[in-house]
């Protein structure tokens, strides 16, 4: 039932090397690779002729069934995954987005429900986080451990509707990595948005170009640095999505270099256009652009972008896809925060990174294999089933024409929208032959697919290509306090006056310590921890030594 | 009043020094020259080997305030004497109001303190404890009536007096319009108390906990945060304590970045280092908690004084705040709560000198600017302030570059047990201080009076500041595309008000309204608000037709302005 294939004479590529092979797929894994292999008679074969054989793309970010005042996007699941595979892309990771006030298991149940009847190639699934909520743990958990989800998106914009606040992040962080779970963030400074969104439109601006106005990049590149900070403070890996200007990124690139585990993702758009469309004087077009964070207006952002890319500063590569038709994109014809937000980007993804990185020299192949689908599987933990060409990896495999010319534009592209924010852009590089799970999907231009032959891929916690250094950083990063005698000298006594105690839950804590009121006991201790001092006087003795006369140096200088 | 005569001195300014005389009465500079011949009954100062500089402005102090109901330990008079020992002539001094009591009455309160107390010229800043709806009028009268042109927001101390960054937006955009000048208290206090639970949890109660749950990220986080919302509101902003070499990093590539940014290290993070918190001596490692901590990096100092002397980091501060060791001791079990603050008002302009002038980082000229003139710009109170002219007040030290003096609690003027720069070996010290035009230290004695300081008021929009923020504030004006209105099909939108986004926004628009024609949808009905009388004119409705080109049309405007 299941198609063999052998691909003869092609060069395939992994993210580490390249050699000539070929390849001999079976029962939707890659059974052999070789020269000269023996193969069952009958098999089909296909010739690459020299060309590239790749591990078929994943596409990190989509957002297929993304919700938006009771409408949802123009491409489903079917139609959306159709466009990955002419892309050359095989599996795809979609978020979850539960709406306000529905819990994330019934979020997660529906949309795998949807994917599991429509998509065309294998899924997983992200689960965004849009309130934390009581009970929001245990959901966590069943999640992470049966349902086959490691990560999960958390909102710095979206005031009053998704938006969390540093606190939360803190405490949503610190059980994410308690879970072995991978950290999403959107980030945006909510509170700054709804600020300059208010004043945009009270000068009356109220098209597309309010939307860029209201989000600029420093909004962006702040929220990267707070998140990096909450990040670097629990110790846990952090991925940002949708990595829109270069300011953005800098800060990525520069918070890598001083230790913390950050991975950036920039999407198609980000790397094959810029935000100088809002102000075109089409609306429908303007509109289209419509993402959030939005299009840098710096015509520089794609180049900057991909040199990141290149260098490894950024590792991944999503569409963010997110198509709405122009009649939706128009609910927002009088207001632009009403516009609801999305690019495409699913289909022409491998070919943007082609075209912008390799074709222009600032990466190599290996490297192109390596944002557009191995660091992907190796943070999501699905390496090496997904993301190398390898025997007894699943038969997701691309050949791909380095040569080939193509032109983007909505006349031919297969997303539903009317508009692709591609329009008119040449291409080098795009695939010939998509197979997935073994089965020829894309050939000469022409789709095989059927609609629900896609899987549901379950992904595993604690990847060890980020937990393994979170495990030993918390190892060696312990904190220890020092061990002093007791102070025993005068304390003020502070009037009661409880307006101006401190909130700290310390406080709460030990309410009955200080209850002996006339003498003031200078021996007694409130120190909790150690047991049993209120026998051993002679320890206590010795603890005068520590009114030393001041300024008595200190030998203890580094921080240990 | 008295006539005085300085002789033979080097006169230092912030841009060039000179060798002349200086003549001083009823407590201006009347005269600068060479060989002044002095009126009679004028005394005659030696300054023969000196520098002749501008007077101290000690941009930060706390003399006043209580925590936890203690006050600081050295109050205005003993603040003031200390201030006066080491050189500063000037102080601006933070108004934090108590809980529940208004910014007008709070200021009134420190006037009236420091009016009997201070001995020195005085300013005042404000703390915005918290935002509230009549917060405008208030800053507007303290501004227009009061002479005060600089608040202070806290991003830290969560639920008491943290902002939120929306408060903050609000709160700069009335700064901007009033012309003063925003100050921030840079930590990130939501982060700080996640992390004093943690510790506490762990059995750290000591004071070393206290700089392990601020470590200096949370602090340049918070100062890259302030950077993006001042910049957004197009306000200055002036970054206080400056304690790590990150905040100052952050600092710095803002300002070249653009950024109307001013950053002010104090004496101790120029001083000393944080690792003295780890200190067996409680008390030694009490007397060192202040937020933003001190960096536990021992290379913080160095790479500060290297900034301030390439003018990165512009004033200096010294943030005195004091409580003696038995006040400390509150949170001896504790260490959130023991009362924060370090000494520094005294050894401020001998710790600068001997970090940044003996080291050969900055010259005498540069002194005097950060310890002195750029506050004075800044705050809007020069040339009466900062420079030695004719026609300023006269506060002029002597400064003798040549003295030594080993900085002691057994020898200091202040009221605590504890000096955190105990030991530190300071080159160069002042000789006499004038202040007012009166001679106040000499011979290392000290002779001030209580209540003789005068409350300078400061006028708002600052030259310093305000003239690139004007221009910018201009040049920020942002237009929108005028386009053919979209007469396109739209999405019905399914009224499900839970999914609606509460944004202001799209309560403006109040769409909703807009269209009751249920049944059959009118294509032609706009709801563009702005532009008036569209109802009748549909030539115009027209023309705009043409939007709907073939997708991809090519935009011709490509440039933002």
């Amino acid at each position: 039932q299941s198609d063999r294939l052998l691909i003869k004479g092609g060069r395939i590529i992994n993210d580490d090397h390249s050699f000539y092979a070929d390849l001999y797929l079976e029962d939707g894994l890659i059974k052999q690779i070789g020269e000269n292999l023996i193969v069952p008679g009958g098999v089909k074969t296909i010739e690459a002729n020299g060309r590239m054989v790749i591990p078929g793309g994943i596409d990190v970010n989509t957002y297929l069934q993304k919700p938006y005042q009771g409408m949802t996007t123009v491409d489903d699941f079917y139609q959306g995954t159709k466009a990955a595979v002419a892309g050359g892309t095989t599996m795809i990771i979609d978020h979850v987005l539960p709406e306000p006030g529905s819990s994330l298991l019934t979020s997660f149940e529906k949309w795998h429900e949807a994917a599991d009847t429509k998509s065309c190639c294998d899924y997983s699934l992200h689960v965004d986080i849009t309130s934390w909520y009581d009970g929001i743990r245990e959901e966590l958990e069943v999640l992470v451990q049966d349902k086959g989800v490691n990560s999960f998106q958390v909102y710095m914009a979206y005031k009053d509707l998704y938006q969390m606040s540093d606190s939360q992040l803190y405490e949503a962080f610190t059980f994410l990595k308690s879970l072995g779970a991978v950290i999403l963030v959107h980030a945006e400074n909510g509170d700054l948005i709804a600020q300059e969104q208010k004043r945009i439109l009270e000068m009356g601006i109220t098209g597309p170009e309010g939307h860029a106005l209201s989000r600029p990049e420093e909004l962006e590149a702040e929220a990267v640095f707070r998140a990096i900070t909450i990040a670097s403070r629990i110790n846990c890996p952090v991925y940002i999505t949708k990595v829109m200007s270069k300011s953005a990124a800098d800060i990525i690139a520069l918070a890598r270099k001083r230790g913390p585990l950050v991975f950036g993702e920039p999407i198609t758009a980000s790397l094959g256009t810029d935000g100088t469309h809002y102000w075109s004087k089409n609306w429908a077009k303007a509109a289209a652009f419509v993402t959030s964070p939005p299009l840098s207006p710096d015509p520089t952002t794609p180049d900057h972008l991909n040199s990141l890319l290149a260098c490894g500063d950024l590792q991944v590569t999503g569409s963010g896809h997110c198509p709405y038709s122009t009649a939706q994109k128009a609910i927002g014809k009088d207001n632009f925060t009403m516009i609801p937000e999305g690019v495409n980007g699913i289909e022409e993804r491998m070919t943007v990174v082609w075209d912008k990185a390799v074709a222009t020299g600032k990466m190599d192949e290996s490297q192109f294999v390596a944002v557009t689908s191995t660091n992907a599987a190796k943070i999501f933990n699905l390496y090496p089933r997904k993301g190398r060409i390898a025997v007894g990896s699943d038969a997701d495999v691309v050949i791909w024409d380095p040569d080939k010319v193509k032109t983007i534009t909505a006349k031919s592209h297969k997303s539903a929208v009317e508009y692709n924010i591609f329009e008119g852009m040449e291409c080098h590089g795009a695939p010939l032959v998509v197979i997935s799970q073994g089965k020829i999907v894309y050939e000469d231009g022409n789709l095989h697919v059927n609609k629900g032959m896609g899987r549901f891929i379950p992904r595993k916690p604690f990847p060890e290509y980020l937990y393994q250094r979170i495990k030993i950083r918390n190892k060696v990063g312990g904190l220890q306090g020092v061990s002093r005698g007791m102070y025993d000298g005068p304390v003020y006594e502070i009037p009661a006056t409880p307006k101006y105690a401190t909130p700290a839950p310390s406080t709460k804590s030990s309410p009955a310590k200080n209850q002996p009121p006339p003498i003031r006991n200078l021996h007694q201790s409130n120190f909790s921890l150690s047991g049993a001092q209120i026998d051993d006087n002679n320890p206590r003795r010795t603890g005068h030594r520590i009114v030393a006369p001041p300024g008595g140096r200190s030998n203890i200088t580094s921080l240990g | 009043s008295e006539q005085l005569l300085i002789k033979g001195g080097k006169v230092v300014n912030d841009d060039q020094s000179f060798y002349a005389d200086v003549y001083v009465e009823d407590g201006l500079i009347k005269q600068i020259g060479e060989n002044l011949a002095a009126p009679g009954g004028a005394r005659t100062v030696d300054a023969y080997g000196q520098l002749v500089v501008p007077g101290g402005i000690d941009v930060h102090t706390r003399l006043q305030t209580a925590v936890m109901g203690m006050s600081s330990a050295d109050d205005f008079y003993q603040g003031t004497r200390a201030a006066l020992a080491g050189g500063t002539t000037m102080i601006m001094d933070h108004v934090l109001p108590e809980v529940g009591m208004s910014l007008l009455a709070a200021y009134e309160q420190w006037r009236q303190r420091a009016d009997s107390g201070a001995c020195c010229d005085y300013a005042l800043h404000l703390d915005i404890p918290r935002w509230h709806e009549s917060l405008e009028e208030e800053l507007e009268a303290l501004v227009k009536d009061k002479g005060v042109n600089s608040f202070l927001v806290f991003m830290a101390y969560k639920d008491r007096l943290q902002c939120s960054d929306a408060q903050m937006y609000e709160i700069f955009s009335i700064i901007r319009d009033l012309g003063a000048i925003a100050q921030v208290h840079a930590e990130n206090g939501d982060i700080i108390e996640e992390e004093q639970k943690r510790l506490l949890e762990l059995g750290i109660t000591g004071p070393e906990g206290h700089v392990l749950s601020r470590p200096e990220e949370v602090e340049a986080e918070a100062v890259f945060r302030a950077i993006t919302i001042a910049k957004q509101a197009n306000c200055p902003l002036y970054v206080t304590k400056v304690m790590s070499k990150s905040a100052a990093d952050v600092v710095a590539q803002a300002k070249r970045k653009g950024t109307v940014v001013y950053g002010e290290p104090i004496t101790a993070s120029l001083g000393a280092d944080g690792s003295h918190y780890w200190s067996k001596n409680w008390a030694k490692a009490a007397a060192f908690v202040t937020s933003p901590p001190l960096s536990p990096d021992p290379t913080t100092p160095e790479h500060l004084s290297s900034l301030l002397s390439c003018g990165d980091l512009q004033v200096v501060g010294s943030a005195h705040c004091t409580f003696t060791t038995a006040q400390k001791a509150v949170g001896k079990d504790n260490f959130t709560l023991i009362p924060e603050g370090t000494n520094g008002i005294e050894e401020r302009m001998s710790i600068i000198w001997e970090q940044c002038v003996v080291s050969g980082k900055m010259d005498e000229n540069n002194f005097v600017a950060v310890t002195s003139t750029n506050a004075a710009k800044i705050f809007n109170c020069y040339p009466r302030k900062g420079r030695i002219a004719v026609g300023s007040d006269a506060d002029v030290v002597l400064w003798n570059p040549k003295a030594t003096k080993i900085i002691s609690a057994k020898t200091h003027n202040l009221n605590v047990e504890y000096n955190i720069f105990e030991g530190m070996e300071c080159h160069g010290a002042p000789t006499v201080v004038i202040s007012q035009g009166k001679v106040v230290l000499e011979d290392g004695k000290l002779f001030v009076s209580k209540g003789s300081g005068r409350f300078v008021p400061r006028k708002t929009f600052p030259d310093f500041v305000y003239k690139r923020i004007k221009a910018r504030n201009r040049l920020a004006e942002v237009h929108g595309v005028p386009r053919g209105l979209y007469d396109g099909p739209v999405h019905d939108v399914v009224l499900s008000t839970r999914a609606v986004p509460p944004t202001a926004a799209a309560r403006i628009a109040g769409c909703a309204g807009k269209v009751p024609t249920v049944p059959v949808r009118n294509l032609h009905q706009s709801g563009f608000s702005l532009s008036g009388s569209q109802a009748d004119d549909h030539v115009a409705r027209r023309t705009a037709q043409k939007i709907m080109a073939p997708p991809g049309g090519r935009s011709n405007i490509t440039s933002l302005s």
